[in-house]
Parts: structure tokens; C-alpha cells; sequence
């Protein structure tokens, strides 16, 4: 168990690897980049590591490290560095490795894992924060190592994927942050996930992140709303009335949401606040990476 | 400008084939299916294919077991509110058994289907290798266009970045046997493929080593098995290419009002249109709802007024409607750039409900909004 933490920052970059992952749209970009910058702004020798290519993360994080890792240039480099250049040469010419790659899959998650093991035990970063996959791909992408180590008997592939289980089955080295939002169905994939990745690949869960969580001052009830509004034309009264009421039930699905996620997975959630924005900025990341460390942001 | 706030209702009518795409967590699955009960109210008989389908949707349709791979129909009852004119059913995509049965339909005997199905490399791909999903959904498309039970299929595309991924997805496999591993293993002779040995090819016997030799051994036993079904596979997708790009095959893109998914729509309707299929309609999702008249500095004029009155509540409550209208300014601005691409009078966005949708009540109150009639007052 990672020490009991003061603030947020701490429970989040508890091991070395941080790999935030969460369905489609929750915002894993933005957990990524506010943690990094965080960390970043503590001191931190910080590295991001984003997979799939979207060049988001270097400009919502200006003067940090981001580093893209593919899987065919991290394979080739595994190559060349293990006495395998020749062979490296002819895959890349032949173009064979991708068909092959298909027949133990995971070979592609296997080389990116391992090219974040080789950077985590460089010591030249005290956190890599790592982009990770959607949550449906988190769960192979986070097994791939288990899945070779049984299908491969020996071989360098075999080797990676021992050195990989090695890490994440490590909980100061390795952690997974899920990310979900105050909403029905991506509480229900986040609840999931988190089963599936402890049962399935034994890695440590940080804590949960609740993204865009409406945390505005608190509105008054109908009937507090129906005297404010009295003086006012129909209109107006009705656009207040209306307004009020939409926000509130927003609210108390949000509420009804984050209690059901406490009672069906019993480990620390951190909050993040919804923005008035409908883009992010390097500045928005500054003033959410500012409530992780701050007597607003709270692990519940 | 945006300027429709509706969808015109041949998007359904004149279609065969609706396709939705858009990125991941949109609600392109909940779009697909208001597009379903949509045309059910119209008359048609609509079968709706999604792809990983929350649990949420097999509620909201009523099916306590969940969807299921083979389409099922759903219960319709009228209300008072709506009568059913038409059909629904819906499926989820089954990856694996799609790929089966493809297999089954190509291959020149038992032995070699049973060859085939129980080669492991053949298990993994038939689940993973990239492109076998958006494939199958074409192939499934493909199935139930021809099945005389529906005359409208809607399929919800699987999230890629890649609007393209799904057009050519049918000839990712005709282009996987066309690989130089293939060639690598057949010799061409007189009778046809001949298989050659692993042995004789020192780039094989290199892959062994990397990998591991019974991976190596169960790839190659994998093309000696497919010997022989690459005319097949290649005339299937070209049936299948011609019927996404037929006339009344629908693009519909999916998007939420945020910078990123907006960015990803922008690049898929540019996309659909260079490859001359066009965009039939836009849908954002999720859109702020306009509270009243006026600004959002109206609003905050008006909260300023209260407090200075000594009204807090009514300043409250006027700072509420400011953030909300501020919200929907916000998103309206990220909105714009889709709504050049496909035309303002193309794109209809969908307000944020105050629940989240979980019965046929509340697909149809979506789909009131989406076609203006009366549901969306029930």
C-alpha cells in the first residue's frame, strides 16, 4: 500500500508508472496532462507518454517531456539493442512482422510496455505518466504480457513480456488511474475495468478519477426559486425556473452517480471540477492541476 | 451558420443503409438507435447493429438479456403517444462468428473449414488483427441488406480515428492475402499454390527465432489453410464496397460539442467527402439548452442588478442562466467549423437532457428532437 496522502498529487503518482486509463470521451487526455503538470509544477522530473499519435498532450503541456511511442519503431529499437539488428533489418524490409505480430497478439502492446519499462528504470524521470488506451483495449493492452508469457515459450519476445509482468505486478513501480465521469454509463465501464484489471492482470488501481463534476455554488429549491422569480415577467421567471431546475437535476444525477460508484468500488476517488469550457487549454490544465494539490481536491 | 434544427426525415426515407460514425464516447450508439425507432414510427422495418453495446441500450430497448448476435425484435406498443407503423430489431455486431461464417461460405470443404477455425493464429485474428471489426460490420451490412425481413439497416460504426478505416475495411483481407508472407509460402506452379516449406526460407526461420517458433508454425499452417479462398474473399468486398458507396447508402457523423470530437468530425466528414460518399447529416449530441432570451451578458447584467438590489437569490439565479448560456455559446462556437463542412442545414444538435436516457420514452423524446413531432412534448 502507498503511504496515506495529504493531498491528491500524492495517492496519483504513488508509483513510478502512472497509466490513466477510462472510456472514450471521459477526459483520460485531460487526467494525463493534469497530472503531469502537477507533478511537473512539485519538482517532479516528469515524462508524458502518449500511443495513439493525437498531438494533444504537447500543447496542453508546454514545457514538459512528450514522448510518442509506436510499436513497430519500439519493436525495431528492441532489436538493434539485443544483438538483433540483422533481423530487425530484414522484418522492417519484408514488412512480415505485422502479420506475424497477429499470430501471439499483444507483440505490439508488448514492445510499447517494455520501451515504458526501459525508460522507467533509466532514472532519468521520477514519473511517466502514460496516455493509456480506451478502457475496452486498456484491460489487452495491460494482459498482452501475461497472454505471450503463455503462448511464447522463449525467444526475446518471451523475455519482454517476463520484464513487463515484473512492473506491473509492482505497486511502487506500477499503477493504473481509471478515469470515468458522474454518468451512468461510463460508471458502469469504470466498475467493470476495475474488476477485469485486478482480476485479470493483478496491477495496483490509484485512484479513481471523477472528471467534470459540476461543483458550482448550490441553487435554491423550486419554491425558494418561485418567490425569488415572483417580481419578475413571465418570461424571465420561466428561463430562471427552468434553469435552475436543469442544473439541480443535473446535479442530483451527479450525486446519484458518484455515491453509486463509491458503494460498488470501494477505493479512493479523486474530483475534478467541470470547467465553462468546451475545449481544453494549457491554462485550464494549470488551474486543474492547481486543485490537486490544494484543500478543494479531496481523495474520498 | 447553423441554422437546422431539424433532420429532414429522408435521411430515413430515401435510405437503404444508414451508417454512423463518429469517435469514441459520442453517443453514436444511442444516435443509431433514435434513428431506429425513428424509422420504425415511419413505417420501415429497421434492423440497428452496434458494436460493444452498453448494457444501457439493451435496457432502454426493453431486452432484459441483452442484444444478441442475431437480430431480435424489439416491442413496439403503442401509447397513445406514438404508433408504430413500421419495425424495429436490433443485433450486436459479433466479430468472430461473422468471420466464421465467412469462412464457411468460402472454403471448398469441411476439412478445410475445420482446418481453419481451430488454427489458433486464425482465433487470434479472427478478434484482433486491425481492421477485422470495421470488416465484419461491412460484412454484416452486407447480410442484412439482403435479408428480406428489413428494408433499412443501420449500422454503428466501431470508433476509429479513421472515417476510411470502415470504406476499405472489406479490402483489408483481400489485401492481408495478398501479404508477402503469403507469397513467401506459396510457390505458384502448375496446378495452382503449392505450399513451400519453412525451412527452405531463412526470413522464416529469423521470424521463429523473434517470436517464438509455435507462433511461427501456427502462422504459416494458417495460410496453407486459406490456400485457394483469396478469389472469393476478394469478390465478397467488392460487393460490399459498391453497397456503401450505392446512392442510398446514409453517412450520418456523431459528434459532442467539445473542440476534440468536433476536430475528429471535421476529418470525417472531410473524408466522406473526398472519397465522394458525402455526408447525408450531422448530429451533435449533448448541446447545452438555451435558457429564456437574451445573452450570457445579459444574464450576468441581470445577476449584477439583484445583487445590487440586495437580491442574492435572484443574483444565483441569474449567475445559473449565464453559465448555462455561457456553456451553450461555447459549444455553438466549437460547433461552427462541422456545420461549414456539411452545411448548416445538415447538422441538428441535440440538447443535454437533464436524465440520462434510459427507456423507449426517452430514445423517443431524442428522436422528437431530431424530427420535430409531437413525441417530444410527451
Amino acid at each position: 500500500m502507498p503511504p496515506k496522502s495529504e493531498f491528491p498529487l500524492q495517492s496519483l503518482t504513488a508509483a513510478r508508472v502512472v497509466v490513466v486509463a477510462g472510456k472514450g470521451g471521459v477526459g483520460k487526455t485531460t487526467v494525463t496532462a493534469v497530472i503531469a503538470r502537477a507533478a511537473s509544477d512539485a519538482g517532479q522530473r516528469v515524462l508524458v507518454v502518449e500511443l495513439d499519435g493525437k498531438p494533444a498532450l504537447a500543447e496542453l503541456l508546454p514545457d514538459v517531456e512528450v514522448l510518442a511511442i509506436s510499436a513497430p519503431e519500439a519493436l525495431d529499437e528492441y532489436l538493434r539493442e539485443h544483438g538483433f539488428a540483422r533481423i530487425a533489418k530484414r522484418l522492417n524490409r519484408t514488412g512480415v512482422i505485422d502479420v506475424v505480430g497477429t499470430a501471439a497478439p499483444g507483440i505490439d502492446d508488448i514492445v510499447v510496455l517494455g520501451k515504458i519499462k526501459q525508460l522507467e528504470r533509466s532514472d532519468d524521470y521520477d514519473l511517466i505518466v502514460v496516455d493509456g488506451p480506451a478502457a475496452g483495449h486498456a484491460i489487452t493492452f495491460l494482459t498482452s504480457a501475461a497472454g505471450l508469457a503463455d503462448a511464447v515459450s522463449s525467444g526475446p519476445v518471451r523475455a519482454q513480456a517476463d520484464d513487463v509482468l515484473e512492473l506491473l505486478h509492482d505497486a511502487e513501480r506500477c499503477q493504473v488511474v481509471l478515469v470515468t465521469l458522474p454518468e451512468t454509463t461510463p460508471v458502469n465501464e469504470v466498475v467493470e475495468t476495475a474488476f477485469a484489471l485486478e482480476d485479470d492482470v493483478g496491477v495496483q488501481l490509484g485512484p479513481v478519477v471523477v472528471n467534470a463534476v459540476d461543483v458550482g455554488d448550490p441553487l435554491p429549491d423550486d419554491a425558494a426559486v418561485r418567490r425569488a422569480v415572483a417580481g419578475l415577467d413571465d418570461a424571465s421567471a420561466q428561463g430562471l425556473l427552468d434553469a435552475a431546475a436543469f442544473r439541480r437535476s443535473r446535479r442530483e444525477m451527479e450525486a446519484g452517480e458518484i455515491a453509486r460508484l463509491a458503494r460498488e468500488l470501494p477505493i479512493p476517488k479523486v474530483t475534478l471540477p467541470a470547467l465553462l469550457v468546451a475545449g481544453l487549454t494549457a491554462s485550464d490544465v494549470r488551474e486543474l492541476a492547481a486543485t490537486l494539490v490544494s484543500e478543494t481536491g479531496v481523495v474520498t | 451558420m447553423i441554422d437546422g434544427d431539424v433532420i429532414d426525415g429522408d435521411v430515413i426515407d430515401a435510405s437503404t443503409v444508414i451508417v454512423c460514425c463518429g469517435s469514441g464516447g459520442v453517443g453514436k450508439t444511442t444516435t443509431a438507435a433514435v434513428l431506429g425507432l425513428e424509422a420504425a414510427r415511419r413505417g420501415r422495418r429497421a434492423v440497428v447493429v452496434t458494436i460493444d453495446p452498453a448494457r444501457r441500450l439493451a435496457d432502454a430497448l426493453g431486452l432484459a438479456e441483452g442484444l444478441a448476435a442475431e437480430p431480435q425484435r424489439i416491442e413496439l406498443a403503442a401509447d397513445g403517444a406514438w404508433t408504430p407503423g413500421g419495425e424495429l430489431w436490433a443485433m450486436m455486431l459479433d466479430t468472430a462468428a461473422t468471420f466464421d461464417g465467412l469462412v464457411r461460405r468460402h472454403a471448398d470443404s469441411d476439412e478445410q473449414i475445420e482446418r481453419i477455425l481451430t488454427n489458433s493464429f486464425y482465433r487470434n485474428i479472427a478478434g484482433a488483427l486491425s481492421g477485422t471489426q470495421e470488416y465484419m460490420a461491412a460484412e454484416t451490412l452486407h447480410d442484412l441488406h439482403g435479408d428480406d425481413r428489413f428494408d433499412l439497416v443501420i449500422v454503428d460504426t466501431p470508433p476509429s480515428r479513421n472515417a476510411l478505416d470502415f470504406l476499405e475495411a472489406p479490402g483489408v483481407l483481400a489485401r492481408f492475402l495478398d501479404h508477402r508472407l503469403f507469397r513467401l509460402l506459396m510457390l505458384p506452379t502448375r496446378g495452382g499454390l503449392r505450399v513451400i516449406g519453412t525451412a527452405t526460407q531463412p526470413i522464416l526461420k529469423a521470424i521463429g527465432k523473434v517470436v517464438g517458433s509455435d507462433v511461427l508454425a501456427d502462422s504459416v499452417a494458417f495460410f496453407q489453410a486459406f490456400a485457394g479462398m483469396e478469389t472469393g474473399f476478394r469478390e465478397r468486398a467488392d460487393d460490399v464496397v459498391r453497397l456503401i458507396r450505392a446512392p442510398a447508402t446514409s453517412f450520418v457523423v456523431v459528434a459532442a460539442p467539445r473542440h476534440d470530437t468536433i476536430d475528429e468530425a471535421v476529418w470525417f466528414a472531410n473524408q466522406l467527402i473526398d472519397q465522394g460518399v458525402g455526408v447525408t447529416s450531422a448530429i451533435v449530441n449533448r448541446a447545452h439548452p438555451q435558457f429564456g432570451d437574451g445573452s450570457a451578458a445579459d444574464a450576468v447584467a441581470a445577476a449584477d442588478g439583484a445583487r445590487h438590489a440586495g437580491d442574492d437569490v435572484l443574483g444565483v439565479l441569474w449567475d445559473n442562466v449565464a453559465t448555462l448560456r455561457t456553456m451553450r455559446d461555447l459549444e455553438l462556437g466549437v460547433i461552427e467549423p462541422l456545420a461549414e463542412i456539411v452545411g448548416g442545414d445538415r447538422l441538428v444538435v441535440l440538447p443535454l437532457l437533464d436524465s440520462d436516457v434510459h427507456d423507449l420514452v426517452g430514445l423517443l423524446v431524442i428522436a422528437g428532437h431530431l424530427f420535430d413531432h409531437p413525441v417530444a412534448d410527451g
